[in-house]
């Protein structure tokens, strides 16, 4: 049997696809993206990146309504914007098997918190099944979906960052054909569910309790006969009940326990585990993030001996976070593999690499710009690859907490009686996600607020995806693009300025302008490519000439990893000449409209 | 024959850490071991360091590796096999490229990039041996800067009880066949300078 690695992401598409699934949607966030950019490549199938995750969820409850299979992909937080739709859908229940593939983020490697998303099935009462590697996250995909129909559910499909971005084998068979039976068609009767008004969701609520006990029940036998559920008999000192990745770092540190390992985390088959825990001496539970199964377990009267007293409550688990756990429960007692040595090496110190603009990118002649205003205007940050405003050498972001909350944030902190100006920087991603809505807020209470959208034409810190701005879809086609201008114009802001994002005097113009104007809310939109865009046009690179450089370092305040100290002091003040690094210099010229000196000039003249 | 290792590759966005990963991943499969392998890629900017662990094993559980435990650390950059240095296990192996791409925190802070002498040495505290590659004027000299990575694999694929042919096929079937050509003469090289 040959096997091929396949990263989660790459598994979940292959699954979703072989299980039929005919419609996805989704808004990209890390580690979710590469799920619906693989599963679009696949034939017979219609997959789109929607303005938002709410969106997203909404567009395939419309087409399981419709009587197919769906697939809605986000990142952990995308739920949250998804999740008004979500409660309720929870009482409307699907018609075509509807998996809500929800990609959180222990560690925050990517992302603005470490919220455990198994809490939404909890919350919303409906099922949430977790892989633990890429051939479970195929096979799952799948599993998910009948469950979803069988008891007209949605289910949380929750991978991690560490699932979604590993490759682990998977069996390499040619995709088989789809095993999907087309639902017979829409009927109008028989719909009653479907639209959620007060009687029906106070019908609805004892049935969706009742769902949730035939979904456990179903958990305690059939999950364990197809192997979504498992047990894994060793000695029977100790016992341990995990999921996820989790189940990855228990089965080597504790190579000789029984583990029952749980594909399905809510609900949980209490009984099975009751009976487990009868069969072993010490019963334990290795999980991420929060207490979500030890919790439960211990409310059931089932005795849980350590969970979350060794094993962390925060950040990422690692093969030696759950040794470490285990010696502190005592269940271990090697210190370590192996002795470290009293040297390690660590005498050295290494510079980090802190992230950084990229050389080229739209966006630094603006932070440069906001740096310098940074005195007199309180700046409100949003998500995006801008959220390094905040880095050196800018220090320019005041408040940075979701997607699309800059604008909203603007006006609040306007309203707080400020006499500072405001400046609200979104990117057009961003502005389509959720910056609609709050914009139309702040035209209509008059916000006294600068909205800088800047505009790279791209979804750039997840990789570039294409968005309403560009008007290219998912799958490559022509869509229609929306130009923001007009968009802004309609909606009754009277001061709208687009500026060229490298032009550093027309930035600083444009924006105190901007800060100047008093009817309502001023935009200006930085346009300018992401330098990973066909549309970034790499220009000849730049030098600094030695014989002009003053060694003033104002180069270095654009902050471009281009830019260098030299190993050639001034003789003035002793400190060290810049130079460019020609490999990584992208000819954008910022740079050189900030040099004093015009020390630097264009290599070719 | 092998029967597990756990290998840490690193080194800086751009130079090709994670396609070396997935070979090394795959040379694994191919030698009929059960492989995986693991990255975090977030943010997409460029020049950030980037960190794969990849690990062989009858029946691989984690992942990552454990801290502390790796035994081959393969840095495509002279730093990052310093700041990833603990990762290995004592007595391990470091196959470090000397190419040395300077972070901002010293181009433009004021941190400082260690001179190469004392990198080594404190390579060498910990590692059993140390394997320095020039990779970048041999990828030059085989024709193409980016085949950095194969230099690496090369480098690599000499160390180990394993079959080079079976890692100069993975490579192989990974690059586009135009590249072909330019990827045997970097793989002959790179395995050149490691015995060296």
């Amino acid at each position: 049997m040959t096997k091929i690695l396949l990263s989660g992401n790459e598994a979940i598409a292959l699954g979703a696809w072989e299980a039929g699934v005919q419609y996805a949607s989704a808004y990209p966030g890390t580690p979710s993206t590469e799920i619906l950019e693989n599963f679009a490549r696949y034939p017979g199938i219609r997959a789109e990146w929607a303005s938002n995750e709410k969106v997203a969820l909404d567009n395939v409850i419309g087409a399981s309504f419709g009587g197919a299979r769906v697939l809605a992909t986000m990142k952990h937080v995308g739920v949250n914007v998804a999740a008004d739709s979500l409660m309720s859908l929870s009482y409307t229940g699907v018609r075509g098997g509807l998996v809500l593939v929800s990609a959180d983020d222990p560690g925050a490697f990517s992302s603005q918190n470490e919220q455990d998303n198994r809490q939404y099935a909890r919350f919303g009462k409906f099922p949430c099944i977790e892989p633990a590697d890429s051939e479970e996250a195929r096979r799952f995909v799948g599993i998910a979906l009948e469950v979803s129909e069988g008891f007209e559910t949605p289910v949380i499909l929750r991978s991690t960052t560490r699932l979604s971005h590993s490759k682990s084998a998977v069996e390499a068979r040619v995709p088989e054909k789809r095993e999907f039976q087309p639902l017979p068609p829409f009927n109008r009767e028989g719909g009653a569910n479907r639209v959620i008004i007060p009687a029906v969701a106070r019908r609805r609520h004892p049935e969706i309790e009742q769902r949730l006990r035939d979904v456990a029940a179903w958990a305690e036998t059939t999950a364990f006969e197809i192997g979504l559920n498992s047990i894994f008999w060793g000695d029977g000192q100790l016992g341990i009940v995990t999921t996820g990745i989790a189940y990855q770092y228990a089965r080597e540190i504790f190579p000789n326990a029984s583990i029952l390992k749980l594909g399905m985390s809510y609900p949980l088959p209490l009984q099975a585990i009751r009976d487990f825990a009868a069969q072993v001496k010490t019963l334990i539970v290795v999980e991420e993030l929060d207490p979500f199964i030890e919790e439960q377990l211990k409310v059931a009267g089932i005795a849980v001996a350590h969970g979350k007293d060794c094993f962390p409550l925060c950040g990422e688990l690692t093969l030696e976070k759950v040794r470490q756990g285990a010696l502190k429960a005592g269940l271990l007692d090697v210190e370590a593999p192996e002795e470290l040595p009293e040297e390690t090496g660590m005498q050295l110190d290494v510079p980090s690499r802190p992230p950084a603009l990229c050389p080229g990118c739209p966006h630094r002649a603006f932070f440069y710009n906001m740096a310098r205003q940074k005195r007199k205007a309180i700046i409100a940050g949003d998500i995006g690859c801008y959220s390094m405003g905040v880095l050196e050498p800018f220090k320019a972001m005041d408040m940075l907490i979701s997607m699309g909350a800059s604008i909203g944030m603007a006006h609040g902190f306007k309203q707080a009686g400020g006499q500072e100006g405001v400046v609200a920087t979104i990117g057009d991603s961003t502005f389509f996600h959720s910056g609609l809505s709050p914009l139309a807020a702040a035209v209509y209470n008059k916000a006294q607020i600068t909205v800088a959208i800047l505009d790279n034409r791209i979804t750039a810190m997840t990789g570039q995806q294409h968005h309403p701005g560009t008007g290219i879809t998912l799958q490559g086609a022509q869509g229609h693009d929306i130009d923001i201008a007009p968009v802004v114009k309609a909606m009754g802001v009277t001061f709208v300025e687009e500026v060229n994002a490298w032009d550093v005097k027309a930035v600083g113009t444009a924006l105190k302008a901007a800060l100047a104007h008093e009817d309502g809310p001023a935009v200006i939109i930085v346009r300018g490519a992401c330098v990973f865009t066909p549309h970034f046009h790499l220009q000849p690179r730049m030098r600094v000439d030695p014989d002009k450089c003053v060694a003033c370092h104002a180069c270095l305040r654009v902050g471009c990893p281009a830019i260098l100290k030299s190993e050639v002091l001034y003789e003035k003040n002793n400190r060290a000449k810049t130079m460019i690094d020609p490999l990584l210099c992208t000819g954008c010229t910022v740079c050189m409209q900030v040099c004093p000196t015009q020390a630097i000039e264009r290599e070719s003249e | 024959m092998i029967d597990q290792m756990n290998f840490l590759f690193v080194g800086v966005g751009g130079q090709g850490v994670l396609t070396a990963s997935d070979i090394a991943a795959q040379v694994g499969l191919d030698l009929g071991l059960d492989a995986k392998k693991s990255e975090v890629h977030g943010f997409a900017q460029r020049g950030g360091v980037v960190e794969s662990h990849i690990r062989w094993a009858p029946s691989v559980g984690s992942p990552t590796c454990e801290y502390g435990t790796v035994d081959v650390l393969m840095s495509f950059e002279l730093l990052e096999a310093a700041r990833w240095l603990d990762w290995l296990r004592p007595g391990g192996t470091v196959i470090v490229n000397r190419q040395q791409i300077t972070p901002m925190s010293a181009s433009v802070g004021n941190a400082v990039y260690p001179p190469e002498e004392e990198i080594l040495a404190a390579l060498r505290t910990r590692a059993g041996r140390v394997i320095v590659v020039d990779a970048l004027p041999l990828a030059e000299q085989a024709g193409n800067s980016r085949t950095v990575n194969t230099i690496m694999l090369a480098a690599l694929s000499t160390l180990l009880d394993t079959d080079p042919a079976v890692w100069e096929t993975a490579i192989l079937q990974r690059v586009p066949d135009k590249y072909n050509e330019v990827n045997r003469v970097a793989f002959r090289l790179g395995q050149e300078a490691a015995r060296a």
